[in-house]
């Protein structure tokens, strides 16, 4: 059910065409437009957008890499040029508003482009998902039950310690009246997946082990039905992690989106 | 008399070459790029005071936090005692403060307690770091010096506080014996127990008391002069670092104004930068990184907390944060030192990145900030990671070639793979 997307997502193009402005707009990244695991949380959010009747927007193909990779990497020069030329489209579309589906495009947006130019308010979208729980329009209700499922939350490390952001999603699993399990290693002390720092488009050092592994076997630790993820790259790592302990058929990696989406049925 | 233009003498000597080391490490700090951190005075007040004065941060681990907390305080507080001590050396008077009674006994008996504390504290140290062998003190960056430091520092403080509570335990004995010029003043809470072991010979008494006396107090002057040389640096420095934190969320990089200048003059030709651009691009060597980072770096005490948090170190890379901070610092030291001989103008053909740090080091760092979150003193080797990757990539056009071909990708897609720009949003179609 969660596969699917029936109903249309409307681009920043066509609304002002129409004479329209939304009231947020929904920046969905490289990861959540190209990469298929990604692509289900992109579409899951839009669910949740059009569920609680927010009047929402995406650039569609107007969208571009936020420069996030680049910056890290070392490259200044390639991501102000990215950072320019998306604050021209959104100044362009006086966006005031936004809500991310990764933590980097959230943290490059929220922190970096106001000093070159874009000023917005900024959200990730488990931010999104506890506001619209605390404002009652999201409830777990209706459909697939996680009473008692025993959920352990990877903290991106973007959205962690990067920007203070860790009730946030516990917030939306609470919810569920699942069972949440911390891992040893989380909040401000969260180990991260290994894909940060642009290290997601490259072989890792030589060491020892790798980084995901590390942190799954921690995860699996916990025992858990299901591990949540805020974060395309946390959700390759995890998942990949996972595979390689052959843990597939009884630990599944989600979003907190996507956890939302399965509780409310939509 | 002699004794007291001695004291008066060493006093000064020790004063002058803390001072001429401190301007050193100034003038080194200096080297550094520009940066401005004079923003938001008050809550940097309130980051120091809690971060430093109140060490905020150290009580993730509680058992070192709770025995560092001890020799702190006891550094702190005993110092009142010092300041007794110096008195009584320039003027040759005898526990000057005496005439505080009931208030002299109560602060005598708290700096041996205290001292008692750190006494225990640093034996504890000692044992953590050279019998029980905690991970965090054996990594590789250590081998030398910097395991040295870390010892001399823990056995001088040892000594000290041996020093002090034998000077009680002599003075209380002579004071006993009725002495002339040892007065009765103070209380002795923990050098009482030492009484026993004495000598009862006056003279012997006396020897006792004034050798511990002036070992106490050359042993602290001479420690004062160590720490230009030391990573003990932290106990000054740590109040300036905290002040100069970065204050903004730690995911936040700086964007550069040099590439904003020339960025803008590339999407508008009719641009004009209000100022020229400066210098090179990132960091090849300690004089391109700013004295925010260099500063880091001498206030840098070695503890490893930073690494011990490291994914790229727990899973055996060569990354160590805490070797970044020890090199930037190093490297520093060897500039000064050439200045000093041989006056600006250093070209030893060596440089931060490749003769210190090593571009596998750099390029293992997943950004994570646990260590910059880890520092107890607000320390950041992400920093100096991310500006050695600036000059490795823009001036160098050196990076490991998928990276490269993830910023092909960026430069000719809008995305770090490989799709095109027209697929964007085919997400939405896809059901």
């Amino acid at each position: 059910m969660s596969e699917k997307l029936n109903i249309e997502v409307p681009t920043m193009a066509e609304l002002v065409a129409r004479g329209e402005q939304p009231e947020i707009l929904f920046w969905v990244g490289c990861a959540g437009s190209y990469d298929e695991r990604a692509q289900k949380t992109t579409r899951d959010i839009c669910k949740i957008l059009h569920h609680v009747g927010i009047k929402y927007a995406v650039l569609g193909t107007e969208e571009s890499c936020t420069g996030d990779p680049a910056k890290r990497a070392g490259n200044e020069f390639l991501f102000q040029m990215q950072a320019m030329t998306n604050i021209e489209i959104l100044n362009g579309y006086d966006i005031k508003k936004i809500v991310t589906g990764c933590p980097h495009c959230f943290n490059t947006i929220k922190n970096e482009y106001p000093g070159l130019g874009g000023n917005y308010e900024v959200i990730h979208h488990t931010q999104l998902i506890q506001d619209l729980i605390t404002e009652g329009k999201l409830k777990a209700e209706g459909g697939e039950s996680f009473k008692g499922k025993k959920i352990t939350y990877h903290d991106p490390c973007y959205l962690g310690r990067a920007n203070g952001v860790y009730e946030a999603p516990r917030k939306a699993l609470e919810v569920l009246d699942a069972q949440l399990v911390e891992m040893k290693r989380c909040k401000s002390n969260g180990l991260c997946c290994g894909a940060g720092g642009a290290q997601m488009f490259k072989e890792p050092e030589k060491g020892n082990k790798d980084i995901n592994i590390e942190r799954i076997e921690e995860a699996l630790e916990t025992n858990p039905g299901i591990i949540a993820a805020g974060c395309p790259f946390c959700m390759t790592m995890l998942s990949d992690g996972v595979k390689m302990k052959d843990k597939s058929d009884q630990v599944q990696v989600l979003d907190i989106a996507e956890i939302t989406v399965r509780a409310n049925g939509l | 008399m002699i004794s007291q233009i001695l004291f008066i003498a060493i006093t000064i000597a020790a004063v002058i070459l803390f001072s001429i080391n401190v301007k050193k490490v100034i003038r080194n700090i200096r080297l550094g790029r520009d940066a401005d951190r004079s923003d938001q005075p008050s809550k940097r007040l309130i980051t120091m005071l809690k971060v430093a004065f109140g060490q905020s941060k150290m009580v993730v681990r509680p058992i070192p936090a709770a025995l560092h907390f001890v020799v702190y305080a006891g550094f702190v507080i005993i110092n009142i005692e010092v300041l007794e001590i110096m008195i009584d050396g320039i003027f040759g008077t005898h526990r000057i403060f005496g005439g505080l009674g009931t208030l002299y006994n109560f602060l005598i008996g708290s700096f041996e307690i205290l001292a008692l504390g750190v006494w225990l504290a640093c034996v504890i140290f000692l044992i953590r770091r050279n019998i029980l062998k905690l991970k965090r003190f054996m990594a590789s960056e250590l081998e030398g010096w910097p395991k040295s430091d870390a010892n001399y520092i823990l056995f001088t403080e040892v000594l000290l506080m041996t020093a002090f509570l034998l000077m009680n335990a002599a003075d209380a004995k002579l004071q006993t014996l009725g002495v002339s010029h040892y007065t009765t003043a103070g209380s002795f809470p923990v050098s009482q127990f030492l009484i026993p072991l004495l000598p009862d010979q006056p003279s012997a008494l006396i020897a006792l008391e004034r050798g511990c006396w002036w070992f106490h107090i050359i042993g602290i002057l001479a420690f004062l002069n160590y720490l230009p040389y030391s990573k003990h640096f932290h106990i000054l420095f740590a109040f300036p670092n905290t002040y100069y934190s970065n204050l903004e969320p730690k995911g936040e990089f700086t964007n550069m104004q040099s590439v904003t200048n020339e960025v803008k003059a590339m999407l508008d030709p009719s641009f004009v930068p209000a100022e020229a651009a400066a210098g090179r691009f990132g960091a090849k060597d300690v004089n391109d990184l700013t004295w925010i980072n260099l500063m880091n770096a001498y206030t840098c005490t070695e503890c490893g907390r930073c690494t011990s948090v490291c994914p790229a170190n727990i899973t055996g890379k060569l990354l160590s944060p805490r070797k970044i901070m020890m090199d930037t610092r190093d490297r520093m030291e060897e500039v000064g030192k050439s200045l000093d001989q041989k006056g600006p103008g250093l070209e030893d053909g060596k440089s931060l990145i490749d003769d210190y740090i090593t571009r596998e080091e750099i390029w293992a760092c997943t950004s994570c900030n646990a260590c910059v979150e880890a520092c107890p003193i607000n320390i950041d080797p992400l920093a100096i990671i991310t500006e050695l990757r600036r000059y490795a990539v823009m001036e160098e056009s050196q990076a490991p070639s998928s990276i490269n071909t993830m910023l092909g990708n960026i430069e000719n897609n809008g995305a770090p793979w490989k799709y095109s720009p027209a697929d964007r949003f085919n997400w939405a179609k896809e059901n």
